[in-house]
């Protein structure tokens, strides 16, 4: 200890973790572990009671038409999300990004929506999208009256309207994450690539994308991650339905568990969550890590 | 390009109508929650003949004055705890460079990737145990929790792009561990405090499953579920319940626009490595 302390470097001790280790360990790290072995389980959530079963849980999710649906459905508003948020955040980001009168207006307007709590615009979104609700009024006013239907009720729709309240929530928070990175790069570069009469396109592709690298990895973490755990938004705009037309493996989780009493299987289903999360933030990583370092 | 051209006016024209278009489920919020149930004109139309009504009928039934003292209560203490411990955390974690120091912050950070649907089934035997199902303390305990990794991650982060020099002289100086702690590097950290108390707060206020699980079926409620259970109630009563959707927007949105430079910086900033 003396010696350290001459040289003026004491290291802070090892207790300091202590308060956060317990509470992580509580709450995320010995619940995942049990939620881990009790997927191998028959268990109901109640009885002391339960039997190993080894992989029999896994097993039946392939002959479980509901839960193969709500693998693909999970996928599908992940890859829905990620692509249509970004593609939105990053014209909203340039178009605020500009020399326009409204830019800071904007930016707090387009940003609200972010901050509110997302059962409670779904449940704005599930009257708007009704039979009676705005959407139809609005398009019977601009005599597009053909277009009018239920679009939370038809099974083909309901899934992409699930998308579409999504996006309308959090677009502002992939655009002030680029918005962050446009104002990072110098203005010296945009005026040298307009004075060399670069169009604008050319520019964007050549010169912004690659110093957007930073941000384009943390928006696609960010908006793929929060798509295969989605939950509130499902459950507040159709429950799942029509039918399990847009059930996915988190609302599937949580009707297996608390009304269907299979909190084994529920469980099973939590882990294949856990290893999708895993591997798309591994192989995202990976080859985003790879592209930001190449556009360095 | 720092000129107001034609183009400038053409873009702002686009943005504004942009803009109108993600503005126009808050006009039909208010527009809605502001009519009496008996007008069945088109949503669009601006509502005649106002009125309040709805909003003492959601106060009144969906409880929601309880419900946001319960959620004031949760986030500010499960927010403040995870703060603390994990400003406590990662002082060790970003200066230690000893094995056991970067065992630990991998174990946390595991936590990163790990959902919480995997632990929250588990959690909720526990919870039940101990007799916490419908007490919001079990929400205090799960967010405390669930919000150590990332939070700590944010601190690392910051601490170790920070100098040690002003620790160094503390301790030549003869403090403690924790009076350096205290009165230096806690100090040094209220920028990155700020994000991760922005990013925590919003989190633990919006969240809907955990007390979906935990405070079902019980009188102590938080916004999010007092609100879906309001829905279930009265299922078709849409005016009445877009009042209770607004009153339950209303503090956020104001905390918004106080302190919206901040709270956006909070959401831009706060995963930059």
């Amino acid at each position: 200890m003396s010696a350290a302390r001459r040289r003026g470097r004491v290291a802070p001790p090892w207790w300091f973790t202590l308060p956060a280790l317990l509470l992580f360990a509580f709450v995320v790290l010995v619940p995942s572990a049990r939620g881990v072995y009790y997927a191998f389980t028959d268990w109901d959530g109640l009885d002391p009671d339960f039997a190993f079963i080894g992989l029999r849980n896994f097993a039946d999710m392939f002959n479980d038409a509901d839960a193969l649906q709500a693998v693909w459905h999970t996928l599908l508003i992940a890859v829905a999300i990620t692509v249509i948020q970004n593609g939105v955040g990053l014209l909203l980001a340039l178009g605020v990004n500009s020399m326009i009168k409204t830019r800071n207006l904007l930016r707090v307007l387009l940003f609200a929506p972010v901050v509110v709590t997302p059962i409670v615009t779904a449940y704005l979104w599930r009257n708007l999208l009704g039979p009676d609700g705005a959407v139809n009024s609005l398009l019977g006013a601009f005599g597009l009256g053909s277009w009018q239907q239920d679009w939370l009720g038809d099974p083909d729709l309901a899934l992409w309207m699930v998308v579409l309240v999504v996006v309308w929530q959090f677009s502002g928070y992939s655009m002030v994450i680029f918005l962050a990175g446009l104002q990072s790069i110098p203005r010296e570069i945009y005026e040298a690539a307009a004075i060399d009469g670069t169009g604008a396109v050319r520019r964007f592709w050549s010169i912004i994308r690659p110093l957007l690298a930073p941000a384009i990895t943390i928006n696609l973490m960010l908006s793929i991650i929060g798509g295969i755990k989605l939950f509130d938004q499902v459950y507040a705009l159709t429950g799942g339905g029509p039918g399990h037309a847009t059930d996915t493996i988190s609302t599937l989780i949580y009707k297996d568990a608390f009304t269907l009493g299979e909190f084994g299987y529920s469980i099973a289903l939590a882990v294949v969550l856990t290893a999708i999360v895993a591997i798309v933030s591994a192989g995202q990583f990976a080859v985003l890590n790879r592209n930001e370092q190449a556009a360095s | 390009m720092n000129r107001y051209t034609k183009r400038t006016f053409a873009l702002e024209m686009v943005m504004v109508a942009v803009g109108i278009v993600f503005a126009f489920p808050v006009y039909v919020l208010v527009n809605l929650a502001i009519r009496q149930p008996s007008d069945t004109s088109s949503p669009i139309l601006p509502t005649t003949s106002p009125t309040f009504g709805n909003f003492t009928g959601a106060w009144r039934e969906a409880g929601l004055g309880g419900a946001l003292i319960n959620s004031v209560l949760v986030t500010t203490v499960s927010v403040f705890i995870v703060l603390a411990v994990s400003a406590l955390a990662a002082y060790p974690l970003a200066r230690s460079t000893a094995r056991w120091s970067r065992g630990t912050f991998l174990l946390i950070m595991l936590g990163l990737i790990l959902p919480f649907q995997l632990a929250s089934l588990p959690l909720y035997q526990t919870v039940r145990d101990l007799g916490l199902l419908g007490s919001v303390w079990s929400l205090v305990l799960f967010y405390a929790g669930l919000q150590v990794p990332f939070t700590t991650f944010l601190y690392v982060g910051f601490l170790r792009a920070l100098p040690r020099d002003f620790e160094d002289a503390a301790s030549i100086d003869g403090a403690t561990p924790f009076t350096t702690f205290r009165y230096v590097v806690l100090p040094m950290l209220k920028p990155i405090t700020g994000t991760a108390l922005v990013l925590n707060a919003v989190a633990v206020w919006n969240d809907f499953f955990t007390p979906l699980l935990y405070l079902s079926g019980s009188d102590q409620q938080t916004v999010p579920v007092a609100v879906a259970g309001f829905v279930g109630q009265f299922v078709s009563d849409w005016n009445l319940i877009f009042a209770a959707l607004l009153i339950s927007i209303v503090p956020v949105l104001a905390v918004y626009l106080a302190l919206q430079r901040s709270i956006i910086n909070g959401f831009a900033g706060g995963l930059k490595g």
